[in-house]
């Protein structure tokens, strides 16, 4: 059973269908029991840093999820949810995020071209940096469906892949349990679909 | 580097895909999940989704069947046609969109965007703009086409995106349906005036347009069609590999 942690940001009809599509068995829920018994955790999200990470923190649930990330418990974080895991957020202000993963979110503004449009938005290819048992289903190069205005930085200890805009940005992290996409799988089609098996399948 | 995008627009009218040449005459194509399903299949980058129904039937034919599309295909889903209100874009959202796409809505209530891109952020509000050339100088249309607004097309543009539209549709009514290639002056002027992606519509009749368009624009995110998708004229595997073999890249 994958838990995905309903917090009250974002929509999340396409990534339960999908996990559905797989035939995955989930739980969308905000009770930390439910998440303490499930197999895996969905850290999903859209919208702005602060918000997403003061809901967290107001609703209890950034306790839980640090508690079973370090008890072992695979957790993948979906673009901002992925943003959260890091250190801190540069985005309007300072923020504090889970402290999973060292590392912090910066806009891309003034670190990319300034031809190149913010937000990051469309389909972009992988660039694997390391091996990952999340791309077993899958090919470097492959696209996946982006939407973002901010990346992580200062995480070389767990990019596993990159996506070139202007720059290599984060696009995918892993530390042991620890996964994050910066990309929507639940948007990807196959590629993405692939993605959220693997996970599932992971010990 | 980011793909260049190929979109399909469904216009859906009592459950049914539609599309009509110069927005007048409409036929029946196909049904629109069927048709959905197989350009997920074959590679389409992302689906416009437009409802042309008045009626609270038609409207609510059109939310089941987006419901049933998003809970099976898995790429990004535009949708647009009737949107007045931000609880519009909560009716669409809930069911599956991705992005909302606002044509005459804006024109109507000018705050629309500004409410909605607050609430949903500006990645969720698409600007779609009808235009064409009246005396020389470019008009928004509104009503699917019929009705000049007098107002200028690149302000228009320029305002929407800064009351945070995040994608802009530009439909031009002198190429479309005509088939004979997507409005090359009028895309420039878009793509300097903004910076946020633009999506090129209306023209398209065969392959070579696709690779004219992102050749004579390197600024242009998409290009978006209907009847030469639906009646099986250009196949979009094909597409994509010409375009691949003319250096644009695309996702294949």
């Amino acid at each position: 059973m994958i838990a995905i942690i309903d917090y009250g940001v974002g929509n999340l009809f396409s990534l339960i269908s999908s996990f559905e599509k797989i035939g995955a068995e989930i739980v969308v829920t905000a009770d930390p029991q439910v998440i303490s018994s499930a197999d895996g955790i969905i850290l999903p999200g859209v919208g702005a840093f602060s918000d997403a990470a003061k809901k967290l923190r107001d609703s209890g649930l950034d306790k839980v999820i640090i508690e079973q990330a370090k008890s072992g418990k695979k957790l993948m974080g979906i673009c901002l949810g992925m943003q959260m895991l890091f250190e801190k957020s540069f985005e309007y202000g300072v923020h504090n995020g889970l402290g999973l993963l060292k590392g912090n979110i910066v806009p891309m503004k003034d670190k990319i071209p300034k031809n190149l449009k913010i937000p990051h938005i469309g389909w972009n290819a992988l660039h694997f940096t390391c091996e990952s048992n999340l791309f077993k289903y899958i090919n470097p190069n492959d696209c996946v469906y982006f939407v973002h205005s901010f990346y992580a930085t200062d995480c070389d200890d767990s990019v596993i892949a990159t996506a070139e805009y202007g720059k290599e940005l984060t696009a995918a992290v892993q530390k042991d349990n620890i996964i994050g996409c910066q990309f929507h799988p639940e948007k990807s089609g196959e590629v993405g679909l692939n993605i959220l098996r693997a996970f599932c399948e992971m010990e | 580097m980011i793909t260049k995008r190929i979109i399909p627009c469904l216009d859906i009218k009592d459950g049914r895909v539609v599309k009509g040449t110069n927005f007048k005459g409409l036929n029946d194509v196909s049904s629109p999940i069927e048709l959905a399903r197989l350009y997920s299949d074959s590679l389409a980058d992302e689906l416009v989704f437009y409802d042309i129904t008045a009626s609270y039937e038609g409207r609510q034919l059109f939310t089941d069947i987006l419901t049933k599309v998003a809970s099976e295909i898995f790429i990004p889903l535009t949708v647009g046609g009737g949107i007045n209100t931000v609880e519009d874009f909560d009716r669409v959202l809930k069911c599956g969109a991705d992005k909302v796409s606002v044509n005459s809505g804006a024109i109507k209530n000018p705050s629309l965007i500004k409410e909605a891109a607050h609430k949903y952020g500006d990645q969720c509000v698409v600007l779609s703009v009808d235009i064409k050339r009246v005396d020389g100088a470019f008009h928004v249309f509104a009503k699917g086409g019929r009705e000049d607004t007098g107002i200028e097309a690149i302000n228009w543009i320029k305002q929407g995106v800064a009351n945070g539209a995040g994608e802009i549709v530009v439909n031009s009514i002198d190429t479309d349906g005509v088939k004979q290639g997507f409005d090359i002056e009028l895309l420039k002027l878009v793509c300097d005036a903004v910076n946020v992606p633009v999506i090129a519509s209306g023209g398209a009749g065969n392959i070579q347009h696709f690779i004219d368009l992102f050749k004579e624009i390197p600024d242009i995110d998409a290009g978006l069609a209907a009847s030469i998708f639906h009646f099986g004229e250009v196949a979009i595997p094909d597409l994509k590999k010409e375009l691949k073999n003319n250096n644009i890249i695309v996702r294949l």
